[in-house]
C-alpha cells in the first residue's frame, strides 16, 4: 500500500519565544513492512535542523532557532510503501537489547491491578503469543480508547483506572502488561492510513510491540483490536511515549502558547495485487 | 551482638591511636565539654550549615548534630583503607566504562546482563560514548563500615552525586577552633586540601578542545536542593561559579555561561544534579532545573560533565553485591575492601532465606538511598516486618537483604556524658586524568541515639571530625 503523510504542526505564542530547541521524531526508517520513497520535514522558519540517531536507533532532527518567533510551523510530507506482515517487525535498526524493554518507566508503572488484569487475560491464551493476542482482546474491550485531541497522557495505572483513554496510553497499558508477564515491550509512534474498517485511523497513531523470543517484535495495536498491518507506519519507538514523542521542546520566552495539529494519513493509490 | 568499639576495643582496653584523646576526655571538666558543644552549634549556625529534610513538614532546613569528640584512625588503618579504596573506585570506573562499551563483564558472566540493561540508571544515550580521558566516576563517596581492629567493609558506592563533604572541611575547621590544644598533641593528616584537589581533577578531564586554562562551573538543582548549602560552600572554594539550569545555554552544541559580560564557553560542569533532570530534551521533559541540549554538547565531545551521566548502575545495590567479582575482573587483584554478604532478593532461594529471617536483617531498596525505604530487622515493629514481607513477596527484585552489621563504636558526648555510638565513614575518593586522589579520612557519621545503626542524616544521625594520624 502506498501512503502519503501530511502533517503539520504549527504554534503561536502570545509572547514571542527567544530561543527555540525541538527535538523531532517524525521520520520513519525503512524495514521489511515498509519503504520510505520520500519525506521531508520543512519549518517555516529559519534555523538550523539537524539529523542524528537516538539510541533506540529512530531518526531525530533537532531543531534550534533564535527568537523573536511569534509563529512557527514543522511540515511533514512523505510518501510510504507498506506490506502487510500481519504484526511482525523485520529488518529494523536494533540497537539495545530486549532486556531492555522490560524497565518500568514513569508512564508504564505496574500497579496490582495492571498485573491481574495482565494474568486474567494471558489465562485466556495458551502459548506466549496467544496470551498477548488475548490481553491485546481484553484491552480492545475494556478500554475506550478516545481520540487524542488536546489531551495528553496519563500513564497506564492512571488509564486502566479510568477505564478510557488515548491511544499513546492504552499502549502503555498494554506494554506495562506484557512486561508484567515477563515480555520485553516498546512504544511506538507512527500513523495508520484512512481505512473502512478502523478506528484510529487517516492520522498520527501509537501502539505497542511485544517481544517473543521466536518470533522477534511483534506489533499490538489494541486501539484497533489487531496486529499492524499495511495500513500501519512505523516511525519511532522508546520504552515508552517520552522516548518516542513525536516533538520534545524546550524554549526561552514564548508564553502563552497555542498548538494547532493537521495530519492526513491516505492511501495514494488503490491497492494492487500481488503486493 | 557486641560492637567492636574503636577506642577501647570492645574489652575495656585502650588502643594505641585513643591514647592521647583518652586523656584529654578523663581530664577534660564536663562543663567545658558541654560549653564547646554549645559553641560548636553556634559556629554552625553562624556558617548557615544547613540540611534540609524531606518529608519533614515541621523543619524543611535544620543543622545536623555535630559532636565533638573525634573519631581518629591510625596511619597504618588509613593506608590500607585508601589502598582499597582506590581499588575499588578504579574498577567502577573500568566497569562503566565497559558496560558502556564492550560488554566484556557482560559477556564473561561475571553479572547478568539483565541486571544492567533493566537498571534505570544504566543510560542508553552513554552506550558506545567516549566520555573525556575515559573517565566516569570523578567524585565517589565510598561508604564503609567497619566490624573489628582490621575488617572494613564496603556498604555502598556513592557513583552519582555524593555529598557530605563541606561537612567534612566544616567539621575540622570547627574542630581547629574549639580545640586547638588537641591539634597540638596529635598529627592530623589536613583535609582543607580537598577543594585544591578536586579543581585539579575537574581540570584535568577538561576536553581536549579546552584551553589550558579551563571553565568550570558548579551545577546545582537550586536553593530547594538538601545539598544547596554544599554546592555554594564547594563553588566558593573552587573559585568556580556556581549556576542553575538556567544560568547556562547551549548554541550550536557549546555550553556558556550567562554573564554580565556576556556569554562564557564552559569546559566542564561538576554537576550537581540527578541525570533524570539534566537535560529536558533527553531525560526528564518536565524538569525545569537543567539545560536543554547539554546532553548533545556533551555527546559532541564540547563540555565535560562530572560525575558522567550513567554512573548510577555502577551503585546499584543489586549491582553491588557483584563488586567483588567485578573487581578482580578488572583489576586482577583479590579485593582489599569486602563486601557485606549481600542477600540477593531476586533469586528465589536467597528470597526464601530473607522471608525466614526479617528480624535479622537489614531489608535495602534496590534503588533506595538516605536510609529511606530500608527495614532494619532487629529494631523494626511487626508491622513494618510484614510491610516488608508484602513488598519483598511482590517485588522481590527490588531488594536486597544484609545481615545487621554491629558497626563499630566511637566515643561521642551524649546527655548521659560520654557513650559510644555507631559510626560508618565516608571517604571521597576523586579520579582525574592524573590519578586518582584521596583525602585522609573522610565524614564520620554517627547514629546519635544509643543502639542505632542508622547514620543517615535524614534518619538523625550526626557526623563527627575523622582524624588520621601522621605519626
Amino acid at each position: 500500500m502506498r501512503i502519503r503523510i501530511s502533517h503539520s504542526i504549527a504554534y503561536a505564542y502570545a509572547e514571542p519565544v527567544r530561543q527555540l530547541r525541538q527535538v523531532l521524531r517524525l521520520t520513519p526508517r525503512d524495514h521489511d513492512g515498509q519503504h520510505v520513497m520520500s519525506w521531508r520535514i520543512t519549518p517555516n522558519i529559519d534555523g538550523r535542523l539537524r539529523s542524528s540517531q537516538d539510541p533506540f536507533g529512530n531518526l531525530v532532527h533537532d531543531f534550534s532557532a533564535d527568537g523573536p518567533i511569534e509563529n512557527y510551523a514543522i511540515e511533514v510530507n512523505g510518501m510510504v510503501e507498506t506490506v502487510n506482515l500481519a504484526g511482525v517487525i523485520r529488518g529494523v535498526v536494533e540497537k539495545v537489547p530486549p532486556a531492555v524493554f522490560m524497565r518500568d518507566t514513569r508512564l508504564t508503572e505496574p500497579s496490582a491491578a495492571l498485573r491481574d488484569l495482565a494474568t486474567e487475560a494471558a489465562a485466556r491464551g495458551g502459548s506466549e503469543l496467544s496470551r498477548l493476542h488475548a490481553l491485546m482482546e481484553t484491552l480492545h474491550e475494556r478500554i475506550a480508547c478516545v481520540p487524542t485531541g488536546e489531551r495528553l497522557g496519563i500513564g497506564a495505572g492512571a488509564c486502566l483506572e479510568a477505564g478510557e483513554g488515548i491511544p499513546q496510553d492504552v499502549a502503555h497499558v498494554f506494554m506495562t502488561c506484557a512486561r508484567s508477564l515477563g515480555a520485553p515491550a516498546r512504544y511506538v509512534s507512527g500513523y495508520v492510513a484512512e481505512s473502512q474498517t478502523l478506528p484510529h485511523a487517516g492520522g498520527a497513531h501509537a501502539w505497542a510491540e511485544a517481544y517473543l523470543p521466536d518470533y522477534g517484535w511483534i506489533g499490538f495495536d489494541c486501539a484497533n483490536g489487531l496486529c499492524p498491518i499495511d495500513t500501519h507506519i512505523r516511525v519511532a519507538t522508546g520504552l515508552d511515549y517520552a522516548d518516542a514523542a513525536p516533538v520534545r521542546g524546550a524554549r526561552t520566552g514564548g508564553n502563552g502558547e497555542s498548538l494547532l495539529v493537521e495530519v492526513r494519513a491516505q492511501a495514494a493509490r488503490p491497492r494492487q495485487q500481488g503486493q | 551482638m557486641p560492637a567492636f568499639d574503636e577506642m577501647t576495643g570492645g574489652e575495656g582496653g585502650l588502643r594505641s591511636a585513643y591514647v592521647e584523646l583518652d586523656r584529654w576526655l578523663k581530664e577534660a571538666p564536663p562543663e567545658m565539654l558541654a560549653l564547646r558543644r554549645s559553641q560548636a552549634e553556634l559556629f554552625f549556625r553562624r556558617i548557615g550549615i544547613t540540611f534540609a529534610v524531606y518529608g519533614d513538614e515541621e523543619s524543611t532546613e535544620r543543622l545536623i548534630p555535630f559532636d565533638i569528640i573525634p573519631r581518629v584512625l591510625t596511619k597504618p588503618e588509613w593506608t590500607k583503607l585508601e589502598k582499597g579504596l582506590r581499588q575499588r573506585v578504579t574498577a567502577l570506573n573500568m566497569f562503566l566504562a565497559d558496560v558502556y562499551g564492550k560488554k566484556e563483564c557482560l559477556k564473561a558472566g561475571i553479572i547478568p546482563a539483565d541486571l544492567v540493561y533493566r537498571n534505570a540508571c544504566y543510560q542508553l544515550q552513554m552506550v558506545d560514548f567516549q566520555v573525556p580521558h575515559g573517565i566516569y566516576c570523578h567524585i565517589a563517596g565510598i561508604d564503609i563500615v567497619r566490624v573489628d581492629a582490621d575488617t572494613f567493609y564496603v556498604l555502598e558506592d556513592n557513583a552519582r552525586t555524593p555529598s557530605g563533604v563541606s561537612y567534612m572541611m566544616e567539621n575540622r575547621e570547627v574542630m581547629l577552633r574549639l580545640f586547638p590544644e588537641l591539634f597540638a598533641t596529635h598529627r592530623v593528616a589536613p583535609v582543607d586540601n580537598y577543594p585544591d584537589q578536586l579543581l585539579a581533577t575537574l581540570r584535568s578531564v577538561a576536553p581536549r578542545s579546552a584551553s589550558s586554562d579551563p571553565t568550570i562551573c558548579l551545577l546545582t538543582p537550586g536553593q530547594y536542593n538538601s545539598a544547596f548549602y554544599e554546592h555554594s560552600f564547594l563553588a566558593d572554594k573552587l573559585g568556580v561559579e556556581l549556576v542553575e539550569g538556567s544560568d547556562l545555554l547551549v548554541k550550536d552544541d557549546i555550553v556558556y555561561m550567562r554573564t554580565t559580560q556576556g556569554p562564557k564557553r564552559v569546559d566542564v560542569i561538576y554537576r550537581r544534579i540527578d541525570d533524570d533532570f539534566i537535560d529536558p530534551l533527553v531525560f526528564r521533559g518536565d524538569s525545569v532545573l537543567g539545560v536543554p541540549g547539554i546532553i548533545g554538547a556533551y555527546k559532541a565531545g564540547n563540555v565535560t560533565l562530572a560525575n558522567a551521566v550513567g554512573t548510577g548502575v555502577a551503585d546499584d545495590k543489586a549491582v553491588y553485591s557483584y563488586m567483588p567479582e567485578i573487581v578482580k575482573f578488572f583489576t586482577g587483584e583479590e579485593p582489599i575492601l569486602k563486601n557485606v554478604p549481600t542477600h540477593r532478593c531476586r533469586e528465589p532461594e536467597a528470597n526464601a532465606y530473607v522471608l525466614d529471617n526479617l528480624e535479622k536483617l537489614v531489608v535495602k531498596e534496590v534503588n533506595g538511598s538516605g536510609g529511606y525505604g530500608m527495614l532494619v530487622g532487629p529494631h523494626a515493629s511487626k508491622a513494618q516486618i510484614e510491610t516488608f514481607r508484602q513488598k519483598l513477596k511482590l517485588q522481590p527484585e527490588g531488594f536486597i537483604a544484609q545481615p545487621t552489621l554491629a558497626l563499630s563504636t566511637c566515643p561521642t558526648f551524649v546527655a548521659s556524658g560520654v557513650a559510644p555510638r555507631h559510626v560508618d565513614l565516608r571517604p571521597y575518593v576523586l579520579s582525574g586524568a592524573n590519578g586518582i586522589s584521596c583525602v585522609p579520612g573522610g565524614l564520620t557519621r554517627v547514629a546519635l541515639q544509643e543502639g542505632s545503626l542508622v547514620v543517615n542524616s535524614s534518619q538523625g544521625g550526626g557526623t563527627k571530625d575523622t582524624w588520621v594520624l601522621d605519626a
